[in-house]
């Protein structure tokens, strides 16, 4: 798989709020509880278009790997969610082969080859 | 002189939270590393230890990303992740408001710093301490250089702002300690996890070491991106403090490519005396 170019430009807005969800998530406890006890509540304050809505509540962790949530935070959504390390690492692999490489941001993967 | 002790020393979340499922000689030998570099902190007498780190989006988000930004708290709390996850238990961590605000005030004779009266420390900085200063005896301030989120200062203002804290600390009595923390390369939290260019990482600590400062300023974001990771772009942090010990060579006493860990291991530590 071709490594995606460095872009220094900024994330759509959209993505942008998606990684303010889960950065603040990582932050606060309490809210945390608040957003896995209604979704819905939590996710109508940030900017998201319905791609992002469903797989933040499925969660499909790979599919948020794919539409450019960095990996810093992205991986903490996934513990979060109940992933062990190598899960989390075979959901993004998995996605991959379904949906080719990541669509924006730093975190695309150039051989997928590492170890978990 | 009150610059009394500088290193830099890789700061993986895996280090700690994946230790159980690493091979126990690279655990041990690398754990056995960061005690050496421990003793050696402790030998140099700090009254406080200056982290110049890359943090991943615990306390600064692209709403409002500082270049630099350095701790003035009482206090700070870490890890920011779930402890199990980690590896770490939570606690607090003392600064100290006073040696903190001198420090920015003379740093920003040179620099445009920002500074922050709280901070979660996250595991760039956890790990390390987790390692330095297990007793949490030692006052910490902490500095971030934003290695997450382009645009990302430039390498020469990385050696500027080492140039200005050697300065700051040159001008206050107390003794310091500084350790910068990153990676060199790698790419974690990636399905790339686990991949090391060893021979990317040795050039660049050959450089580190000889404080080459036109060599270690010879990469271009672009180019790390392609050949060391996104993770590669947090050789800010040696080479900040390259730029406080100008002159002065460095001696790498640990490196492995330990992939569970998701980076080559590093513990290095610049020679004071020898100048
Ligand atoms: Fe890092």
């Amino acid at each position: 798989m071709a490594p995606t170019k460095y872009r220094y430009w900024g994330a759509d807005m959209s993505l942008y709020y998606v990684q303010k969800l889960l950065y603040n998530l990582n932050r606060d406890e309490k809210l945390q509880k608040a957003y896995f006890a209604d979704q819905d509540s939590v996710l109508q304050d940030y900017r998201l278009d319905e791609e992002e809505i469903t797989a933040l509540k499925k969660p499909d962790i790979g599919m948020l790997y794919i539409l450019g949530v960095n990996g810093q935070i992205l991986m903490h959504y996934a513990a979060m969610c109940g992933y062990a390390w190598p899960d989390y690492i075979q959901a993004m692999r998995d996605a991959l082969a379904e949906h080719g490489n990541v669509r924006a941001g730093l975190y695309a993967t150039t051989d997928g080859k590492g170890a978990v | 002189m009150s610059l009394v002790f500088a290193g830099v020393c890789s700061h993986a979340p895996g280090i700690t939270g994946r230790k159980h499922m690493a091979d126990p000689d690279d655990a041990d030998t690398f754990y056995a590393a960061f005690d050496d570099m421990r003793q050696a902190l402790e030998a140099s007498r700090p009254d406080a230890l200056v982290v110049i780190a890359a943090e991943h989006f615990a306390n600064f988000f692209m709403n409002n990303m500082p270049a630099y930004c350095m701790g003035m708290a009482e206090d700070y709390q870490g890890p920011i992740e779930d402890p199990d996850w980690l590896g770490i238990q939570r606690r607090t961590i003392p600064g100290n408001v006073d040696l903190s605000r001198r420090l920015i005030e003379t740093i920003m004779q040179d620099v445009d710093l920002a500074y922050a009266e709280e901070w979660k420390f996250d595991h760039g900085i956890s790990v390390p301490l987790n390692f330095l200063t297990p007793r949490y005896d030692l006052p910490v301030i902490p500095v971030n250089i934003n290695c997450q989120g382009p645009p990302l200062t430039p390498l020469h203002r990385a050696w500027a702002f080492g140039q200005a804290l050697r300065k700051a600390c040159d001008a206050v009595p107390e003794r310091i300690a500084i350790v910068g923390t990153g990676g060199i390369s790698h790419w974690p939290a990636t399905p790339d996890s686990g991949k090391i260019d060893e021979a990317w990482d040795r050039d660049f600590l050959d450089r580190w070491c000889k404080n080459d400062k036109q060599r270690l300023l010879d990469y271009s974001d672009e180019q790390t991106y392609l050949d060391a990771g996104q993770g590669g772009f947090e050789i800010r942090t040696f080479i900040a403090v390259s730029g406080a010990t100008e002159g002065l060579s460095g001696k790498v006493h640990y490196y492995r490519p330990i992939p569970i860990f998701a980076v080559g291991c590093t513990v290095g530590i610049v020679e004071l005396e020898a100048a």
